[in-house]
């Protein structure tokens, strides 16, 4: 495992210096954790919402914490909508930017990116609530059934910080499920599209095996 | 499906939701502190550097309390909290001195996942709902101090501990969720620093209550102390300090134990 990530640090600083990285700038908070974890990696970002840079780039992340129907509004406000659904490298939503890149969320009931054709859903909680469950979905659980290059198999049953407190439902892009409440898509594919419902930056050395696998793409 | 398969099938899930273990930092003028009873001080070193040992050897969460009064202090644990945020891989959060949204602001804007408000929210209790309004809920930890009265009455103290107020316990916790902060940071007086074990009743009855993460701080002395607190106290995480900061129980060593007992644990 350590030498795995050696292996993949590597890399990342041989090819950080032909890297466009973009990070995109929208009303979200706490968005500097990603460009923080990427230079822990070796990579420069720029945080920008400059619609020429994101087209440019070489690789896109879409972060995000915040609410989903307010930050579609203003995503369709500033043209960004069509700009990210019509991307052609290597894109990596986050958390909220995951859920926007589905097709519909009940946060706010509203109708998102639609690059997934996936539904964002609300966690309930169980009636009894014998486990103590509690929502949001906070702190670090399980990724399992991972694919694509986003994931190698070392990465299958790793432990990954999430909060949150929708969903993705099981669908047809599913790159890794986990379970709270029910199973549900922790990760999702399709095409150049990729995303996590986790937190990459804030999951330790996993996460930073997984960040070096998207640049690796 | 019967009502009772359905609900064991449920918390069998809920299993892989990890339990997390917190140090905490007290940081006075950028430096490590920690406070035998909030009395006696003694320094441990560089937060950042602390920080990140930690992160390496396993810990789920960090935070960082700055106990410094003065304003020139503020700006200093403002860069302190920059240099946490590029240097380490796991979430923080940050507390001490959150009056008012700027404060917060500044903080969020320093790279902090998470800031913890406690007297400040006591005195104002509105400044819970502007901060989880401008930041969501998951940015806004409620960190209590209580003192055990009698039964199931615990008064809740401002200034560390010296300061009783008219606030209970169990209501306060229970208005701290209403009012939108997303976990509930429990510390017992009578139990800091005793290293004795949490104080794993009132623990439950929280996590009974509420429907937020609860997280325990206040009489970790031993390793069974921590499996105590996840299974008698139901909490979802546990903090300490001075048995880390000291190097009496070793974060690997402590994980490795409540695996073994069966707790829900990331290795």
């Amino acid at each position: 495992m350590i030498e795995k990530m050696s292996d993949s640090s590597d890399s990342g600083l041989r090819t950080s210096d032909s890297q466009n990285i973009v990070i995109i700038k929208y009303n979200a908070g706490n968005i500097r954790s990603v460009m923080n974890a990427l230079a822990r990696l070796g990579y420069e970002a720029e945080i920008t919402a400059d619609p020429l840079k994101i087209k440019e780039a070489d690789k896109v992340i879409f972060p995000g914490v915040g609410e989903a129907s307010t930050t579609m509004a203003y995503l369709r406000e500033t043209g960004l909508d069509e700009i990210i659904t019509n991307l052609k490298q290597p894109v990596l939503g986050i958390c909220l930017g995951m859920q926007l890149m589905c097709s519909y969320s009940e946060e706010g009931n509203v109708d998102c990116l639609g690059i997934f054709d996936e539904q964002v859903k609300k966690f309930q909680l169980p009636e009894p609530n014998n486990g103590n469950i509690k929502i949001p979905h906070m702190g670090w659980n399980k990724i399992t059934n991972v694919k694509t290059p986003l994931f190698d198999d070392s990465l299958e049953g790793e432990y990954v910080y999430f909060v949150h407190s929708f969903y993705v439902a099981l669908g047809d892009d599913i790159a890794a499920t986990t379970e709270y409440i029910l199973p549900y898509s922790s990760a999702l594919h399709k095409d150049n599209f990729y995303a996590t419902q986790f937190h990459p930056e804030k999951s330790g050395s996993v996460g930073e095996r997984i960040l070096a696998n998207f640049l690796k793409l | 499906m019967s009502l009772l398969h359905s609900a064991s099938k449920l918390i069998n899930l809920n299993i892989m939701l990890a339990k997390r273990i917190i140090p905490c930092l007290d940081i006075k003028n950028g430096q490590t502190v920690k406070g035998v009873k909030f009395v006696e001080i003694k320094e441990v070193g560089d937060p950042v550097e602390l920080g990140a040992l930690y992160a390496e050897q396993g810990a789920d969460e960090l935070v960082f309390l700055d106990i410094t009064a003065s304003h020139e202090g503020r700006k200093t644990f403002v860069d302190l909290v920059k240099r946490i945020a590029r240097n380490i891989n796991i979430p923080f959060t940050v507390g001490g001195g959150i009056s008012e949204l700027s404060d917060a602001d500044a903080l969020l804007n320093a790279g902090a996942d998470k800031i913890s408000v406690n007297s400040s929210a006591v005195r104002n209790p509105q400044l819970i709902n502007d901060l989880a309004q401008n930041f969501g809920s998951q940015f806004v930890v409620a960190a209590i101090d209580a003192k055990h009265n009698h039964g199931d009455d615990w008064i809740v103290t401002v200034n560390g501990g010296r300061i009783p107020t008219d606030k209970k316990l169990f209501s306060w916790a229970k208005e701290c969720e209403e009012r939108g902060a997303g976990e509930i940071l429990f510390t017992s007086m009578d139990h800091d620093g005793v290293k004795q074990g949490f104080a794993n009743q009132a623990l439950a009855k929280l996590s009974d209550e509420l429907n937020i993460p609860i997280i325990a701080s206040g009489g970790a002395g031993a390793m069974e102390h921590f499996k105590d607190v996840f299974t008698k106290g139901k909490a979802d995480a546990g903090l300490a300090a001075s048995i880390f900061h000291f190097k009496e129980i070793p974060i690997p060593e402590l994980k490795a134990y409540l695996n073994k007992e069966g707790i829900p644990i990331r290795l």
